[in-house]
């Protein structure tokens, strides 16, 4: 039962980011950003659709019911990936602190004694290696560009920081798994994260935020006020016409 | 973003192709974001294996009112064709 959940967990994660993501479709600075976001988005809704198919192998529901048919105290994604962004500089950091964290996590994943999960986590670490080579290039130029765009990129690192710990935080169902080798220990990852992000946000001339705050609670289904909007306008249809095809 | 961002032409070379070739353009504010620009927009469904990316403005391109001149002289040279000439006897390939 616990191997499931923790899937459910990685799935609901991307799912909630790519939905975030898509949010930026027609609305992003210029045409090829546009695309790039909205082929982020769908990286990212590839990996939900792997992740839940894999949970419905475990004995879990279909990913229609997953994504369409739950209320939010029902999600367990981490509160960093259903955050909203209607700032381009508050998109990018997010998405920056969680590539790098992805790239880290699926790179370990590809270990995990669990065949799907492998093979999931292989395919998602080449996405995120691109993936951070496009938000680091943002948070490069937005940082190291002019005034403004360095003062709310700076604003938006310090939105989003205290949501970061949650990344690293082993969900205490998640113990044993870990102990067998099915998923990665994420504590152990922080170093490095912290590390590699620091060694951007320095770059960008920008300053890593002092960090004395921190929000949790996405695993257990304790969400920001943020996440129902989000699903109400992500299950609006298949809830009011039930079984519908589109 | 007053002024447009600089014009890139891109080229791909496909999985079974040798060379690479022009297959659209796009704009980015340098060479590392169109190269990111055209991996999204042209190689998304496996199209290629490597890419090119050139500024538009870097490209020296023959002009329109030289193509009688430059290119009209060819046409009263028909031994510079191999169809020209014919096949000897017993040559398969020329």
């Amino acid at each position: 039962m616990s191997l499931l959940s923790a899937v459910v967990g990685l799935a609901d994660d991307a799912l909630v980011l790519g939905h975030r993501l898509s949010e930026w479709c027609g609305k992003a600075p210029f045409l090829e950003e546009d695309l790039a976001m909205a082929n982020t988005a769908l990286d990212l809704l590839g990996r939900a659709r792997l992740l839940y198919g894999h949970a419905e192998k475990l004995g879990g529901s279909n990913e229609d019911e997953y994504a369409f048919l739950r209320d939010a105290p029902d999600f367990t994604n981490l509160l960093i990936y259903e955050l909203p962004a209607s700032d381009f500089a508050t998109a990018y950091a997010r998405q920056l602190l969680i590539d790098v964290f992805d790239e880290l996590y699926f790179d370990a994943l590809q270990g995990s004694q669990d065949d799907t999960l492998a093979g999931i986590a292989a395919k998602s670490y080449k996405e995120a290696v691109y993936h951070v080579r496009h938000s680091s290039a943002w948070l490069l130029r937005l940082g190291d560009g002019t005034d403004e765009s360095h003062a709310r990129m700076q604003q938006a690192l310090e939105d989003v920081w205290g949501y970061h710990l949650e990344l690293f935080e082993n969900p205490s169902a998640d113990v044993s798994l870990v102990a067998n080798g099915a998923l990665p220990d994420r504590a152990v990852l922080k170093a490095a994260w912290s590390e590699r992000v620091r060694e951007l946000v320095e770059r960008a001339t920008l300053t890593v935020p002092a960090g004395n705050w921190s929000v949790a609670g996405g695993r257990t289904g304790v969400h920001t006020e943020h996440l129902g909007f989000l699903l109400a306008e992500m299950q609006h249809l298949p809830r009011t016409y039930p079984g519908v095809n589109w | 973003m007053s002024e447009p961002m600089p014009l890139f032409e891109v080229f791909v070379r496909s999985k079974r192709g040798l060379e690479h070739r022009h297959v659209g353009s796009l704009r980015a504010q340098d060479a590392e974001m169109a190269m990111q620009y055209a991996r999204e927009i042209y190689t998304r469904r496996q199209e290629g294996v490597s890419l090119w990316v050139v500024r538009s403005g870097d490209i020296v391109a023959s002009q329109e009112e030289d193509a009688a001149a430059f290119f009209d002289p060819a046409d009263d040279k028909p031994y510079r064709q191999a169809t020209y000439y014919d096949l000897p006897e017993g040559v398969k390939n020329l």
